[in-house]
């Protein structure tokens, strides 16, 4: 049994986020993180390991100082890492990315017993649509939003976490999962897992190993095969202070439906 | 001096900081308000292999090396003086002289247990007649009918005492002899005779448990003898070596945590219509200070990796916790007065750190004794 868990370095938007001309995201000022959903889908994986003794694997596009982000994941427990790296692939959006990924983890190879995780979304683009779409480049059953796996054999129990509630499905391995940080507490790197890191394997998949598969065309993939275009990107005014009113007493509920009255929303 | 950290040193490094920011810092307070030993926090750090750093997989050690254990105890003293020495003293005062000087046989009935933090460790040394003149020593060890040692006397100020399950003791085997009749043992805590005296009520790092070791024909056998009859004097004090670097490395970082502190206090406070940092008196103490500390940094991070390197590292290792131990006890100090009398109350952390970095110039060497080593190792007599 095999878990591939693809996971992305990130920007750290939790300080000063800054922005190109061109509207892209200037990710050389920023300090690099791996994304934070995605180290959830680590951590289920771990778990899913000690359980099971499957082998836990993570995929990642990017630039070839990606290494040091999957060093770290596999100072958490993680097996092998694979980065997908090549110029061809670079300026990649999510429909793109989500070809190339799904071709990496076909030569990975997703058998019977498996099971494909992500992270709902990165914190740079917001979109959760890689998980997805690579999903449906495998042909696989996808679940999203993780909030609790169990696995009982080949079926594992998913609950969804979404807006309005929880939703709770049983799909069969294989699979793809996309979890959300309700799901678990990410651990810690161990002492131990970081001095053996550089010992693990670790693997670079460039164009050469992959342009051959089925999915990789080279009109749909880098910057000028990405459907998308990015018309402008601004920081969105900053909301103002909400007002809390504290009490269930009938004079509140009146200071409520008064203040909603006045702004015409009853 | 190469100080280019590998590229493992700077990822635990980040553990380190990550961990103790996360679930050191918000302890810190309420475990030196109420004298609390921390045993959440071990169990946390014994998990990530915190209690066994630079010892070899083979005995359960993380396989990781010197600097990365001095790194750990600085990076817990940045935000907790008390979870500090707690590793310090398991690390440096107890598994390291077991790994040291113990036969295969206590190394792998001792090591595993203690190195990945199931038990912890504690050192016996010092007695209410032998302080810094640790040749006094009065507990005694006498062979019995078996060829096993009976233990008699009392230890005192002994760090994790009243939590450690394994201790490395020292006692008189043949009093003719001095400094040559120091042995050391390895104890458990549940050898008949052994018991632990009231916890200590400390100023500082008060977390830690402080307490009496008791040993009332106390039966020790004699495979728990350490190294060789006669050599526990020398044991000690190649383990305080290994020690100061352990409270170097404390030291330090109480002194850089009290500059963060200071650095963020300062930007914030504002008095006579400008901020405290904008004003050139805080500029040039909290430039002082980070030059004291950088300095000091240097200090220890150069005896660890002698230490690492096999070489003789006494003489590094007391420059480095004499002169971080008082630039911690300065730093500290200074960082109260900056912060004027908000640092004098218990709102801010500045003076637990200055209560905390005393100590460091007093426990496992005092500052003289510091000067006495360096004065030797440089021919003056």
């Amino acid at each position: 049994m095999k878990i591939i868990v693809c996971v992305k370095q990130v920007p750290d938007t939790s300080g000063k986020v800054a922005v190109n001309p061109d509207g892209t995201l200037n990710r050389a000022s920023m300090a690099a993180i791996t994304n934070p959903d995605d180290l959830n889908a680590v951590e289920a994986a771990l778990v899913l390991k000690e359980q099971t003794g499957a082998e836990v694997i993570v995929v990642s596009m990017g630039p070839p100082p990606a290494e040091g982000m999957l060093r770290e994941v596999m100072a958490r427990g993680v097996d092998r890492a694979i980065l997908v790296s090549a110029r061809e692939f670079g300026g990649s959006d999510t429909y793109a990315t989500s070809q190339i990924l799904a071709a990496a983890i076909d030569t990975i190879g997703v058998e019977k017993d498996d099971i494909v995780m992500c992270g709902r979304q990165a914190i740079d683009g917001d979109t959760a649509q890689v998980g997805p779409q690579i999903a449906e480049k495998l042909g696989l059953p996808q679940v999203s939003y993780a909030a609790e796996i169990t696995k009982d054999g080949d079926s594992i129990t998913v609950k969804r976490m979404l807006e309005d509630g929880y939703m709770t499905i049983k799909v069969k391995t294989p699979c793809l999962i996309t979890c959300i940080k309700e799901l678990n507490t990410p651990r810690y790197m161990s002492v131990g897992g970081i001095y053996e890191c550089y010992s693990k394997p670790y693997e670079i998949f460039d164009y050469n190993t992959l342009k051959d598969h089925r999915f990789i065309d080279k009109d749909t993939i880098g910057l000028s095969g990405s459907p998308t275009n990015i018309l402008t990107s601004f920081t969105p005014p900053q909301k103002g202070a909400g007002m809390m009113l504290e009490g269930a007493d009938k004079a509140t509920c009146e200071k409520l439906a008064g203040i909603l009255a006045a702004k015409h929303m009853i | 001096m190469d100080f280019h950290l590998s590229k493992e040193q700077e990822m635990v490094r980040k553990m380190y900081r990550e961990f103790a920011e996360t679930e050191v810092k918000p302890l810190a307070e309420e475990i030196d308000e109420e004298e609390r030993f921390p045993m959440e926090t071990v169990e946390k750090m014994a998990k990530l292999g915190m209690m066994g750093i630079y010892f070899p997989k083979e005995y359960g050690g993380a396989g990781g090396d010197v600097l990365s254990y001095a790194m750990c105890v600085e990076e817990l003293a940045k935000v907790c003086g008390t979870t500090a020495v707690i590793v310090s003293a398991h690390t440096s005062l107890c598994c390291a002289p077991i790994f040291e000087h113990g036969t295969e046989e206590q190394k792998k009935k001792y090591l595993p247990d203690l190195c990945s933090g199931k038990k912890i460790g504690a050192f016996g040394l010092t007695e209410p007649g032998a302080g810094t003149d640790a040749s006094r020593q009065q507990t005694t060890a006498i062979k019995n009918e078996n060829g096993d040692y009976v233990l008699n006397g009392t230890k005192c100020f002994i760090t994790n005492g009243n939590v450690a399950d394994t201790f490395v003791v020292m006692a008189m085997t043949d009093k003719s002899k001095g400094n040559r009749g120091i042995s050391a043992f390895i104890v458990e805590k549940d050898f008949p005779g052994f018991s632990t005296g009231k916890h200590e009520k400390k100023m500082g790092i008060r977390g830690s448990s402080t307490c009496d070791l008791i040993f009332e024909d106390c039966v020790v056998p004699k495979e728990n003898l350490l190294g060789k009859e006669g050599q526990g004097f020398k044991i000690a004090m190649m383990t305080l070596d290994g020690g100061r670097i352990g409270i170097a490395s404390q030291a330090l970082g109480l002194a850089e945590g009290a500059i963060q502190e200071a650095v963020k206090y300062t930007q914030e406070r504002v008095q006579f219509g400008m901020r405290l940092s904008q004003m050139q008196n805080t500029q040039f103490q909290l430039a002082d200070m980070e030059c004291r500390t950088q300095a000091a940094q240097h200090l220890v991070y150069a005896a660890a990796m002698k230490k690492q390197e096999h070489g003789d590292y006494s003489k590094e290792a007391s420059m480095a916790k004499l002169f971080a131990a008082e630039t911690a006890s300065d730093v500290t100090r200074r960082a109260v007065q900056l912060f004027g009398g908000y640092g004098y109350t218990r709102e801010y952390p500045v003076e637990r750190m200055m209560r905390d970095a005393k100590i460091t110039e007093i426990y496992e060497g005092t500052s003289e004794v510091q000067r006495m080593v360096i004065a030797k190792y440089m021919g003056v007599k």
